[in-house]
């Protein structure tokens, strides 16, 4: 499944444009502690977090994340979504709790 | 282990790390991941040397001044150094425990200070050095062997 794929079928907010939408995604994680995504995340993963600091895009860009999923259609400031653009990271929003998000993307997952 | 690396030279790279500046301290980490997989070297190794210039590179910016991080790249090892201007740690071996963290509360709001960056660090490295006078700083020396992480595990 591609990240804009995955944008439609569960009507998330694409934050970034066409960035990233083609990218294949493998997998998920989601966690808010930045040492436990640096150690475990997958590659190819969406990473479904409410951190929405500036510093979620070096982790996203070191571990290769395919799109980052921000849930209960939480406030980023431009300026991250700015640097997302520039550094290629796909950022998606969706109305749902991180839980609710984290289920519907590993079922899609499973399902392929 | 793969051919084209066994006859890079030696290979150092450098960076220096603020206060609190968490978007360089990433960034530097993608640019040795970056020259490694140039370099060719195997994945698995890629990824735990990223996790160790992470983390360290972190916790200068976290707990320092400033500081600098130095990769020492050979046909055998791969050593990341950090020496930092900070408090220095006075329990290495508590500083060492998951979960501790000396890190503000300001700092945790953001996802950093779990406690988690030296143990990480520990689990990825085949060797580490802490080094740490406080009230001066810290130096960190951590090396991956190209050979024996398997035997190791």
């Amino acid at each position: 499944m591609k990240v804009g794929e995955l944008a439609s079928a569960f009507g998330l907010e694409v934050l970034t444009g066409s960035v990233n939408l083609d990218r294949e995604i493998q997998a998920g994680y989601t966690s808010d502690l930045l040492s436990d995504v640096i150690a475990n995340i997958e590659e190819n993963a969406v990473w479904i977090t409410i951190q929405r600091h500036i510093n979620i895009l070096g982790v996203a860009k070191l571990k290769d994340i395919a799109a980052i999923l921000i849930p209960r259609n939480l406030q980023l400031d431009q300026e991250v979504i700015d640097k997302a653009c520039t550094e290629s990271i796909a950022i998606l929003r969706g109305g749902l709790s991180a839980f609710e998000l984290s289920g519907l993307l590993y079922d899609a997952l499973k399902r392929g | 282990m793969v051919d084209t690396f066994q006859f890079t030279p030696k290979i150092n790279l450098e960076f220096t790390i603020r206060e609190k500046d968490f978007f360089l301290a990433g960034e530097s980490a993608s640019r040795v991941k970056k020259t490694l997989q140039q370099l060719g070297m195997e994945q698995e190794i890629i990824k735990r040397i990223a996790i160790i210039i992470y983390e360290a590179a972190m916790n200068v910016a976290i707990h320092a001044s400033h500081g600098m991080l130095r990769v020492f790249i050979s046909p055998e090892a791969i050593t990341i150094e950090t020496e930092d201007a900070g408090g220095g740690i006075p329990d290495v071996d508590l500083a060492m425990r998951e979960g501790y963290s000396t890190a503000t509360h300001e700092i945790r709001e953001m996802g950093f200070g779990a406690g988690m960056g030296l143990p990480n660090i520990k689990q990825c490295a085949d060797e580490l050095k802490i080094d740490s006078k406080v009230g001066t700083g810290t130096l960190l020396q951590a090396t991956v062997y190209f050979t024996n992480w398997q035997e190791k595990h």
